[in-house]
């Protein structure tokens, strides 16, 4: 009889969150913060393929890492919600759900399967003064492994983020301006150390949940507007 | 929750009927077992006119359930998205079920794609549906919608409108669908007027029910009494808007002081 051959689950454990850990310092970083008007997302990217993405009404998403895995975790996000809002009501589509979904989806995958996900991600939603027990902004990381944070004013996902974090917690305050949130954005952006510390609006993809929207609240920034904002 | 194995398209459409097939009525199934479908509530007239800035949808807002009223508030335009909307008449509740359902499916396919459909693709979408639902169409619930939107790659409005087998026509000037439909469209034969302005295109739309609500007694006119007017919407470059019931109510003054005839 063959014995199965042992693993100890705690060397494991420890080498697949080494190896997505090193999945993801490789990406660019994404900075998610609170401002007056709502939220805003802020990514270093050049290209073309987007990583910041709306989710419903008031929930967007942020991701990085590989791109086929966060891109299919934005898709799966936006079934999720669609079908949450189609059984029930739009305003039973809440963030703190999707996020919980992610981090049951994650945290299997990270259990179950021999190549763990190289991502983290970022839900946000917009708060709705009419929406009790809502009306505040609600920011959530879901890391690789399926763990969950709950954070106030802003997240920063993606690789060299001591750097940026330090930045932003220096300097964030509550009740910045649109055009003063994306600059401490794309400040915090430039000290990333695989970064660009030159950013224009072209290595930027910027997005908003805006507040004072009616019904879908998410919205893309064009280069011009975003040029514009940092002048 | 699925994953990896679950439905990886951008519609919602086949999302609920592969991942949700509890979510999807199941139409002939019912029927098998009833046979026949009882009495349902019925929208009565829609039309839907071309005009200068775009296309002009409007509706009465009464449904019946044979010879009674079922709501004297029904919404028959149904938003589908920024820039279209879907007029419905025939059995509400399928129909109704239908808007919601393609809302959905627009909205899911821009999320997932990350750009809106071609209004050309909103429309055959629809038909789609259409055809899907000939089964239950065959049993009395047809449901045959008129499809209105603004194209914003030919910079116009467009107007469809269909039949219980999905096929689509696309109408150059006016079509009108429902029960008062026929005295609709008669009255727009006469009224109508190409690159009318919106004033214009109000007064002929006004007119229309008017002249629907007059000969068609399931056709809702304005019900002075509980203050209920017409719904009519726009859809332009600037996206679907309403038309307020003050600027309906002024259409109707003139609409009626130029028919007005003292008996004598």
């Amino acid at each position: 009889m063959a014995f199965p051959f042992y693993v100890n689950p705690e060397q494991m454990t420890a080498e697949k969150a080494e190896y997505a850990r090193k999945g993801i310092a490789r990406g660019k970083s994404i900075v998610t913060l609170e401002y007056e008007g709502g939220v805003l997302m802020v990514a270093e990217n050049p290209t073309k393929l987007q990583k910041v993405g709306e989710i419903y009404d008031r929930i967007g998403f942020a991701g990085v890492g590989k791109l086929s895995e966060f891109d299919r975790l934005r898709k799966m996000g936006i079934q999720w919600a669609d079908v949450e809002g189609y059984r029930f009501s739009r305003g039973d589509v809440r963030g703190k759900a999707l996020a919980n979904v992610y981090s049951q989806v994650l945290g299997e995958e990270f259990t179950r399967s021999p190549k763990p996900f190289e991502v983290e991600i970022v839900v946000a939603e917009v708060g709705d003064e009419s929406l009790a027990g809502h009306e505040k902004n609600a920011l959530f990381k879901i890391g690789f492994d399926g763990t969950i944070q709950d954070q106030e004013g802003f997240i920063v996902i993606g690789g060299s983020v001591d750097n940026l974090q330090n930045h932003m917690s220096s300097q964030y305050r509550a009740g910045l301006s649109l055009a003063a949130a994306l600059k401490l954005g794309r400040d915090a952006l430039h000290r990333a150390e695989n970064g660009n510390p030159d950013l224009g609006a072209r290595h930027l993809e910027v997005a908003l949940l805006d507040r004072a929207r009616t019904g879908r609240k998410f919205r893309r920034l064009a280069a011009p507007e975003i040029q514009e904002l940092l002048t | 929750m699925q994953f990896w194995d679950g439905y990886k398209g951008s519609s919602f459409l086949e999302l609920i009927a592969i991942d949700h097939a509890q979510l999807k009525p199941d139409v002939g199934g019912w029927l098998a077992q009833v046979g026949a479908v009882p009495m349902v509530p019925h929208g009565t007239t829609c039309i839907s006119l071309r005009y200068v800035d775009g296309a002009m949808v409007a509706a009465d807002r009464l449904a019946t359930m044979g010879y009674q009223v079922a709501s004297r508030e029904i919404e028959k335009l149904w938003v589908t998205d920024q820039s279209s909307v879907m007029a419905i008449a025939g059995a509400a509740g399928p129909a109704i079920e239908m808007a919601r359902l393609i809302a959905i499916q627009f909205e899911h396919r821009e999320k997932i794609e990350g750009e809106p459909l071609e209004l050309e693709g909103k429309a055959n979408t629809l038909s789609q549906m259409i055809r899907q639902n000939l089964p239950a169409a065959m049993q009395g619930l047809a449901v045959v919608p008129l499809f209105a939107g603004y194209d914003v790659r030919r910079k116009t409005g467009r107007v469809w409108k269909y039949e219980i087998t999905g096929g689509r026509y696309e109408e150059r000037e006016y079509e009108s669908i429902g029960s008062g439909s026929l005295f609709a469209r008669e009255s727009l034969k006469k009224s109508f007027m190409p690159e009318a302005t919106r004033a214009d295109a109000l007064l002929m739309a006004i007119e229309a029910l008017k002249d629907a609500a007059d000969e068609d007694r399931a056709t809702g006119g304005v019900d002075l009494e509980r203050g209920i007017y017409p719904r009519v919407k726009t859809c332009t470059a600037r996206g679907v808007e309403d038309i307020s019931d003050e600027e309906i109510a002024q259409a109707y003054q003139r609409v009626l002081e130029r028919r007005r005839r003292p008996r004598g």
